[in-house]
């Protein structure tokens, strides 16, 4: 019972990572029809603008050691953040700490720039292309991108800690009766899903409740129709995109303390958020989040130690496993539409 | 009227015979031109560096070519010298090999074994090199050593770790300066005993490949020797990012110590995952729960940042260390480029300069002599005390560094603290032992090439 609550858990915050980018995925293409290959490097530099922040905060300048030497014996120095002089050490490493969470602020503004850029400059001229076209214009994109990053970033992977407050984690299993320890859950990973929770949700409202979000679902019904009525519908779906693209960010933007981020982060999950979106069914943004928890949560159980007792390797298979049952018994995914992709 | 006297048959044998004119003259000088593959004729010699300079090993890549960079101008009487004012041999002058300037190729494995042979290939078949040297993961240097043996070229292997590559997999040409598996094994399980005690229930999470396979098999057959339990062993994808459906069962097993049989980006992500769930400060079967990492690399352990606090491993060596050698060779480094190396960094530019030893010591560039050479070697000055490259097995034997992840580092270098200075005695271990490839495992013969 612990170990399936424990896997339940696991596969929440995975499934919020898949879940956030299947969902820009399809709003990408449920607005502008573009497969978009480079969304995971869109997520890839979100995680970047959280380590580009906290770079940026910790900007410092060196400071003579006494009586210190450095690795080759010469008189060391000593790094001293900016941040320090101007508010003090207590303060100065207070808004360090908090480096992850302050770049959402930082991540939204440059992820909406950056998708925009790359709508109007690039990908605006595939529309009227075949989808294998645009696989492959955005498939190269994300790996331009990739090596931008590498380039200045290096390949390693680089720490970056969530705040000292979500360090640790809670014991679930002492509070719901169970033996302590049994089940726990670092509270990084439950903010996430609760982030998630909250940016899944707004993105729903904004569509659903607002004119803005009204005329954008009318264009994704019938562009032709709306286009008619005056509406300039591409200047909403450029914002879109941009909108996909932060939702992108954001999701690696909060990922970093999970995973110390690196260049290719983003591929290790487009290929799985690409599943997600076929599962749920292309185009349907309910479908993506849904598959995106179910795939996630499938994919914490088969890795479960009794399970790959049973069936060694399941845990490498299960998504496509599921991917194939699910489109043989119904072809348009779980929420798909009839019309999408299929003409 | 004319009648022609050709038949099939008679063209054929013509033909044949006069192909064979043609060719014998190249068959003989080609014999007596070349005795060996890519024998240097010219001014020059040209060495194959074969590293990652792509993919997720690019940084420790990048580390390797700075210090073959670094032994191609101290062999050629450029710089300080590094190591070759330490190494106990005194063959290489400084003017290069054999008074041959040393020139170098470079190649990308991308720690992908078709991409490293293609790479290698090309430096052989292409450029003329004369040796392959360097490579970031036991993969790559099986395949590139399998490849190496076929074209009649040293293969001086980088970091590899796997017991395979000098066990079951070894080859006459091929020859590996970095420590292995089995020696992590047997320098840890001492340490770990004096520090967590000698009743431990140990759950391994190893890494779905070769090196995962040899490490997990070494660290728990001498953790179990000295009275550890293993209480599972689940391997895990090499792909794999987040380890937290791997992690979160752990406690639930009833073990009080963690081995991450992990290197790289799964070792950062296994170790961090480890962590964030609180595992460390957990306390079960009334022990502190405790995370042990059977190899490091200072360049990776900076991904995982302060997680790596208090953790034990190994490590072939470390820049820290005061012998003469290792100072030398990170004052020569660090003065060049500004940092400190790391370990593949040293073992790269150790490679480099044996080899180019072997050859002065051989006087000949043949493989064949150079492996001679290098067989039953012992050496002194490099970074690690006093070192055999066995000739069973083409292993060095040196001593283990145990080291524990630095509580208060003083510089962004200075994540490893240095606990124990195995000595060779402890890792040694008979060529033919099980986890070597038994008695099955042979060199077989030289391959000269051409």
């Amino acid at each position: 019972m612990e170990a399936i609550i424990l896997q339940i858990l696991n596969g929440l915050d995975k499934g919020s990572a898949y879940a956030l980018i299947a969902l820009g995925l399809t709003l990408i293409f449920g607005t502008l029809g573009v497969v978009n290959f480079a969304h995971g490097a869109l997520f890839m530099i979100g995680a970047f603008c959280a380590v580009t922040l906290s770079r940026l905060i910790s900007l410092s300048h060196e400071v003579a050691v006494e009586g210190k030497v450095d690795f080759l014996g010469n008189p060391a120095t000593e790094s001293v953040p900016y941040i320090y002089d101007w508010f003090g050490r207590a303060t100065g490493d207070a808004i360090i700490d908090w480096a992850v969470p302050l770049s959402i602020l930082f991540a939204i503004p440059v992820m909406m720039l950056i998708g925009v850029i790359m709508e109007r400059g690039l990908i605006k001229h595939f529309y009227n292309r075949p989808h294998a076209d645009q696989i492959l214009v955005t498939f190269g994109l994300a790996i331009v991108l990739q090596e931008i990053i590498k380039y200045y970033y290096g390949a390693n992977p680089i720490p970056t800690p969530a705040p000292d407050a979500f360090r640790g984690s809670f014991d679930f299993g002492a509070a719901m009766g169970f033996d302590p320890n049994t089940i726990i859950y670092p509270y990084w990973r439950l903010v996430y899903f609760a982030f998630a929770a909250v940016i899944i949700g707004a993105v729903f409202a904004f569509l659903q409740f607002t004119t803005f979000g009204m005329v954008v679902r009318a264009g994704m019904a019938d562009r032709e129709t709306v286009g008619l009525l005056g509406i300039n519908i591409d200047r909403r779906f450029t914002i879109m995109f941009g909108l996909a693209a932060a939702v992108a960010g954001l999701a690696g933007v909060m990922y970093t303390p999970i995973n110390s981020p690196n260049y290719h982060m983003g591929m290790d999950f487009l290929v799985l958020s690409f599943v997600v979106v076929v599962v749920g069914g292309m185009g349907s943004l309910p479908g993506a989040v849904l598959a995106g928890f179910l795939l996630g949560i499938l994919e914490s159980f088969a890795s479960m130690g009794a399970v790959l007792e049973v069936l060694p390797g399941l845990n490498q298979i299960i998504i496509y496993l599921v991917a194939i049952i699910i489109l043989l018994t119904r072809p348009r995914g779980l929420m798909g539409r009839k019309g999408v992709m299929e003409d | 009227m004319t009648k022609s006297n050709f038949t099939r048959r008679g063209l054929l044998k013509t033909s044949a015979i006069a192909g064979a004119g043609v060719a014998l003259p190249t068959i003989f000088t080609a014999q007596s031109a070349h005795a060996f593959t890519n024998e240097p004729t010219g001014s020059s010699v040209t060495l194959g560096f074969n590293v990652p300079q792509s993919g997720p090993y690019a940084d420790e890549g990048a580390d390797e070519l700075r210090a073959y960079e670094l032994a191609v101008e101290h062999l050629n009487g450029g710089g300080d010298g590094g190591m070759m004012n330490t190494f106990s041999s005194k063959a290489l002058q400084g003017n290069g090999i054999l008074g041959k300037e040393v020139k170098y190729v470079t190649g990308d494995t991308q720690t992908k074994s078709d991409a490293a042979r293609a790479s290698a290939k090309s430096m052989i078949e292409k450029d003329g090199a004369i040796m392959i040297t360097g490579g970031s993961s036991s993969g790559v240097a099986v395949a590139v050593q399998a490849l190496c043996q076929e074209a009649g070229v040293i293969f001086m292997a980088g970091l590899t770790h796997s017991n395979d590559t000098t066990g079951k997999d070894r080859k006459a040409n091929g020859f590996r300066h970095f420590f292995n598996s089995y020696m992590s094994g047997a320098a840890l399980a001492p340490v770990l005993a004096a520090n967590y005690g000698t009743d431990r229930k140990a759950y391994h999470l190893t890494a779905d490949y070769n090196w995962g396979y040899t490490t997990e098999e070494a660290v728990k057959a001498s953790t179990e020797a000295m009275g550890w339990e293993t209480v599972a062993a689940v391997k895990t994808p090499l792909t794999q990012t987040d380890f937290s459906s791997y992690i979160a069962p752990v406690l639930q097993s009833g073990a009080d110590t963690l081995v991450l049989n992990h290197y790289g980006g799964n070792m950062v992500n296994s170790l961090t995952n480890a962590v964030q769930f609180g595992l460390r400060d957990k306390q079960v079967n009334g022990k502190d729960f405790q995370i042990i990492v059977p190899l490091y690399s200072r360049l990776m352990a900076k991904g995982a940042g302060a997680n790596v606090k208090g953790i034990f491993g190994s490590t072939n060596w470390h820049w820290s260390l005061t012998d003469e050698g290792s100072q030398a060779f990170v004052k020569s480094f660090g003065t060049k480029y500004g940092f400190p190396p790391s370990q593949a960094a040293h073992t790269t530019y150790v490679q480099a300069l044996l080899y180019a030893d072997a050859v002065e010591r051989a006087g000949s560039f043949a493989p064949c002599a150079v492996a001679e050479a290098l067989e039953d070697f012992e050496f002194d000055g490099m970074g690690n005390g006093k070192t055999l490259y066995r000739g069973a097995d083409h292993q060095c034997f040196k001593d283990v560094l145990v080291v524990k992840g630095k509580e208060n580092p003083d510089s962004e270098f200075d994540l490893l603290e240095v606990v124990e200075v195995t000595p060779v005695d402890q890792v040694m271990y008979s060529p033919d032992h099980p986890q070597m490839g038994g008695a099955e495992a042979t060199l077989g013969t030289c391959n000269n090439g051409a």
